[in-house]
């Protein structure tokens, strides 16, 4: 830890630009997310917060060529330093998607998928297994629900129900950041406050960053939240009083509905 | 265009009101063009299948008084006027086998590389032209760089494997389009999910992208049999063999360096080169190869019909 305030914070970015070939998606974005919190990404479609989502886990660079410059720290390690792995960074820095991803494999399976990526075949016990399955689906609350059919399909189930279980598959690896591309988006108003009821039961353990175009998500289940337009970091703040008193002519537009 | 009330009252008018949505004149014309184009339509899709059904009623009409048990495992007798297809059927067998046992591998995995791994580069740029240029090689070119690329400057001699290898270059462009196919039909949301629990591209592709997949690829590589099976060219110049004697129904008659005979082009003997030969002889021969082709390809929509069944996206 090479950086007095790390501890505080979760993920921290100075400069950071990005380009998809000559398109600038991401322009000098500086921004320090706290440790344990909820923070949200919120503004227009096509300003980037997806892009700079995918960021925080280098994913970005599974997308085709992109260009970054700046700098990126989680948990105070810079992840373009040479010798960071990116399978490692991306089993403590995990992603929920839009649509939930449940690959098609049983519940069991989807939940233990990430432990057998990353663990030798044998160091894996039957009873590892299945304490990481209860655990996590516990953790998500879908334990109850789907204890009794372990070995059904995911695809099986509801997309509320998907989505958690896209969340739990997170849990096993023991992640440090959870990061969340508009997880609600494709679900109706009941699933979504039942995953923004998970999202604060998660917080403290795991950092958690979402992405939503869902203003009244943001102010409901955030604690810190930051508005990017056009690729740049416009206001950041403690939710509420972003929400309250913006102090960007911008935001305050933003917050009113006037664009976007 | 005039909408309900405007007609209504043109009509209070003019005294008549036309009754609601009733048939106008030109939607009499557009329903008559719609009966027609569906009558022209399904018409040709029958087209389609009617010279089949006449190919292969034809040829088993005509093959009738020699088909039997005894056509498939006979050596031919007479320099081909009588007896059966055994080593020609056999040494079909062998070549496709022995192909695909080349092809598939290679095609397979190079598919999997420019579809999973690839980036777009020079590199890749050009591996797509030549996959594509590839396929458009007509047969008898194949023939010709089989025979001098194996046969002559490898040194193999005119043998199975020549034409094996000769067979496999000429499949592999469109086992590398068909396994691309799969490939792309797998979600990418599945990769996604993946990456994102880290995953290195390997065991995304092992665990999730290739168990998707595999229904697609292996029906793409089977449809190739029938390819590899009816090509006459290749397996003349660079393996086939007018005559040879093999133990009737002896299933491992040939060596890998050995000359076989070939169903393709012991049709084209009896059909051409053999005078006197009974009439029937070069149709049970098409019939022979036509079925064996038909077997192949049933087996191939089985398999996927049981893969997919198994799939649960």
């Amino acid at each position: 830890m090479n950086n007095p305030a790390a501890a505080d914070y979760a993920i921290q970015t100075r400069d950071l630009s990005l380009w998809y070939g000559n398109f600038q998606a991401l322009n000098n974005v500086t921004l320090d997310i706290k440790h344990g919190a909820i923070t949200s990404l919120i503004g227009p479609s096509g300003c980037g917060k997806t892009t700079l989502l995918r960021c925080f886990n280098r994913i970005n660079e599974r997308y085709g060529s992109v260009r970054t410059s700046g700098e990126i720290r989680i948990l105070g390690r810079n992840i373009y330093d040479e010798d960071v792995s990116l399978i490692e960074l991306r089993r403590f820095v995990g992603m929920v998607f839009q649509r939930p991803n449940p690959l098609p494999l049983s519940i069991y399976e989807n939940i233990v998928f990430g432990l057998r990526l990353h663990s030798e075949r044998r160091a894996l016990t039957r009873a590892d297994l299945d304490a990481a399955v209860e655990g996590a689906l516990t953790e998500v609350g879908l334990w109850a629900s789907v204890r009794d059919r372990l070995d059904r399909s995911a695809l099986d189930l509801q997309l509320d129900e998907q989505q958690k279980l896209c969340i739990a598959r997170l849990l096993p690896l023991k992640p440090e950041v959870i990061l969340m591309d508009e997880p609600c988006s494709a679900l109706d108003a009941e699933a979504t406050r039942a995953i923004e009821e998970l999202l604060f039961g998660l917080r403290g353990r795991y950092s958690i960053v979402i992405v939503t175009h869902n203003m009244a998500q943001a102010r409901r289940a955030s604690d810190e939240c930051f508005l990017m337009l056009m690729g740049e970091l416009i206001e950041h703040g403690a939710t509420e009083s972003l929400f309250t008193s913006p102090k960007d002519a911008r935001t305050l537009n933003y917050l009113e509905g006037r664009f976007g | 265009m005039t909408s309900l009330a405007e007609n209504k009252k043109a009509g209070a008018k003019a005294g008549d009101v036309p009754a609601l949505f009733a048939r106008t004149d030109l939607g009499r014309r557009r329903e008559r063009a719609e009966r027609t184009a569906q009558a022209a339509l399904s018409g040709m899709a029958l087209l389609v299948i009617i010279p089949l059904a006449l190919i292969i009623i034809y040829l088993i009409v005509e093959a009738w008084p020699l088909l039997s048990l005894d056509f498939l495992l006979e050596s031919p007798r007479r320099g081909m006027r009588e007896g059966g297809v055994w080593p020609a059927l056999l040494g079909t067998v062998y070549l496709v086998l022995m192909s695909l046992a080349v092809a598939a591998p290679i095609g397979i995995l190079a598919a999997v590389y420019l579809h999973e791994y690839a980036d777009d580069s020079a590199f890749t740029r050009a591996v797509q032209l030549a996959v594509v240029n590839l396929a458009g090689v007509p047969s008898i070119v194949h023939a010709l760089f089989g025979l001098g690329a194996f046969v002559v400057f490898a040194g193999i001699g005119r043998s199975i494997l020549a034409a094996s290898l000769t067979l496999a270059i000429m499949t592999l462009p469109v086992i590398i389009a068909s396994t691309r196919e799969a490939l792309a039909s797998v979600p990418r949301s599945f990769r996604e999910a993946c990456w994102n629990v880290g995953a290195t591209r390997w065991q995304t592709i092992r665990h999730v992208v290739l168990p998707n997949s595999i229904s697609g690829i292996l029906t793409g590589v089977i449809l190739q049999v029938s390819r590899a099976a009816g090509e006459t060219a290749p397996v003349m110049f660079t393996g086939a063999v007018f005559y040879k004697a093999v133990r009737d129904g002896d299933l491992f008659a040939y060596g890998l360096l050995d000359q076989c005979m070939a169903l393709s082009m012991h049709l084209f003997t009896v059909s051409t080169q053999v005078p006197d030969v009974p009439e029937a002889l070069p149709y049970a021969t098409a019939v022979v190869l036509l079925f064996t082709v038909l077997a192949v390809n049933a087996f191939a929509i089985a398999l996927r019909v049981y893969l997919r069944s198994r799939k649960r996206w």
